[in-house]
């Protein structure tokens, strides 16, 4: 009897749909995302059912970890120049010229007047930096008249003067109302009323009136 | 990786001595590398990217009056008074006196939505004006979320004040009657 041979097959398996597949995830991941902003702590926004986006030019930014510890980030370059120069005037920091590249050239800042000078003349490439970025202390602001955040604050419209300044509010999920009631003061004492609170988004939920609202608004445009 | 060569067993098909057939290269390209790289991009861009834009969410405080005949007036029909508390719980009452009997009620954040639906339905829609007031134990996601309940359920007139401390002293009574420290 011949004994049957099995023929040997090759362990060969066609890896082309896999690229294709790997390559289409790869650009929807380059299309569809975007770069996460650098943020010395990590701040979850709750969610809103707002569908305004959020504007990303003339933005003044404050941010509320969920300690109570106030950042602040301006969006442009030109503006935290003026913006850290007349400070530095008005107020009597002391910084020079490196201190300022730093600050202009930080993502966000948040330590009292009294500490900004030490930690702007960290070296970025200095082992320590993140951590002693992670460990600033907030701008004060917890008395009626907002602090040294009202002071930001003022400085920063100055900079900003003849546009319309976005004053953006970001805040922890679990952030306590009294930090975000000082902060809202500080900006009370400059007159600022309008604020724009960042949220993630959200989908209005079904059978209340915003829903219906939305659902209108789709079929008058179809 | 994925493809061995196994033309040692097959192949060496010769005719005849001296007959040398020009060896058949493979067209096949050994496509793992290309893979690998392509699942490392994706894993980089995952890590190092946002997928949800942040929205913005307007907030408009009115500005501080000192005469009270400026202050806007609110009609006691009309008026809905929510406080924040610990814990998510949602305190209201309707009209002006919290210490009515039966007036100061609670509710979490998602039985709040039906009690809104019904005063905004039994009241006239030019008189409802919701209050909020956020304790110092609230969170701010409970502020969002209270002032997204006004976005959603389409009320036109809200405002955000200050408690008092005749309802926060009603607030914290609540709460330690219901065991919420």
């Amino acid at each position: 009897m011949p004994s049957v041979k099995i023929k040997k097959h090759a362990p060969d398996n066609d890896m082309t749909p896999f690229v294709d597949v790997a390559f289409l995830i790869l650009s929807f991941f380059m299309l569809a995302t975007k770069f996460k902003p650098e943020e010395p702590v990590e701040v979850t926004t709750p969610n809103s059912v707002s569908s305004t986006a959020l504007p990303e030019k003339d933005a003044f930014m404050v941010s509320i970890d969920k300690d109570g510890r106030v950042f602040i980030s301006l969006d442009n370059e030109s503006s935290k120049q003026a913006l850290i120069q007349s400070m530095n005037q008005t107020r009597g920091l002391g910084l020079g010229a490196t201190e300022i590249r730093n600050f202009v050239k930080s993502p966000s800042v948040g330590v009292p007047f009294t500490q900004l000078k030490s930690l702007l003349s960290l070296d970025p490439e200095a082992e320590n930096y993140e951590a002693a970025l992670k460990a600033q202390a907030g701008i004060p602001c917890a008395d009626s008249t907002g602090g040294e955040l009202t002071l930001w604050v003022r400085e920063a419209l100055v900079a900003y003067s003849g546009k319309k300044l976005n004053l953006l509010i970001k805040s922890d999920n679990n952030t306590k109302y009294p930090s975000f009631k000082n902060v809202l003061n500080a900006f009370k004492q400059n007159d600022q009323n309008k604020f724009l609170l960042v949220t993630s988004p959200e989908d209005a939920p079904p059978g209340t009136a915003l829903f219906a609202t939305r659902q209108n608004q789709v079929d008058g445009n179809k | 990786m994925s493809s061995i060569d196994t033309s040692g067993d097959s192949g060496g098909h010769k005719k005849g001595p001296g007959v040398k057939k020009a060896k058949k290269m493979s067209t096949k390209v050994d496509m793992t590398p290309m893979v690998d790289l392509g699942f490392l991009l994706i894993t980089f861009f995952i890590f190092t990217t946002t997928m949800s834009q942040p929205t913005a969410m307007n907030l408009y405080m009115p500005k501080d009056v000192d005469k009270p005949e400026e202050q806007n007036k609110v009609k006691e029909s009309g008026a809905f008074t929510l406080m924040l508390g610990k814990e998510d719980v949602v305190y209201f009452y309707e009209g002006m006196d919290p210490a009515a009997p039966g007036n100061f009620r609670s509710a979490s954040f998602k039985t709040i939505r039906d009690e809104i639906i019904r005063k905004k339905q039994s009241t006239n829609p030019e008189d409802l004006v919701v209050i909020i007031k956020p304790s110092i134990d609230a969170t701010y996601k409970n502020t969002v979320d209270i002032l997204d309940e006004m976005t959603i359920n389409e009320i036109k007139r809200y405002a955000m004040v200050d408690i008092s401390d005749v309802e926060y002293q009603l607030v914290k009574i609540t709460e330690a009657a219901a065991g919420i420290k």
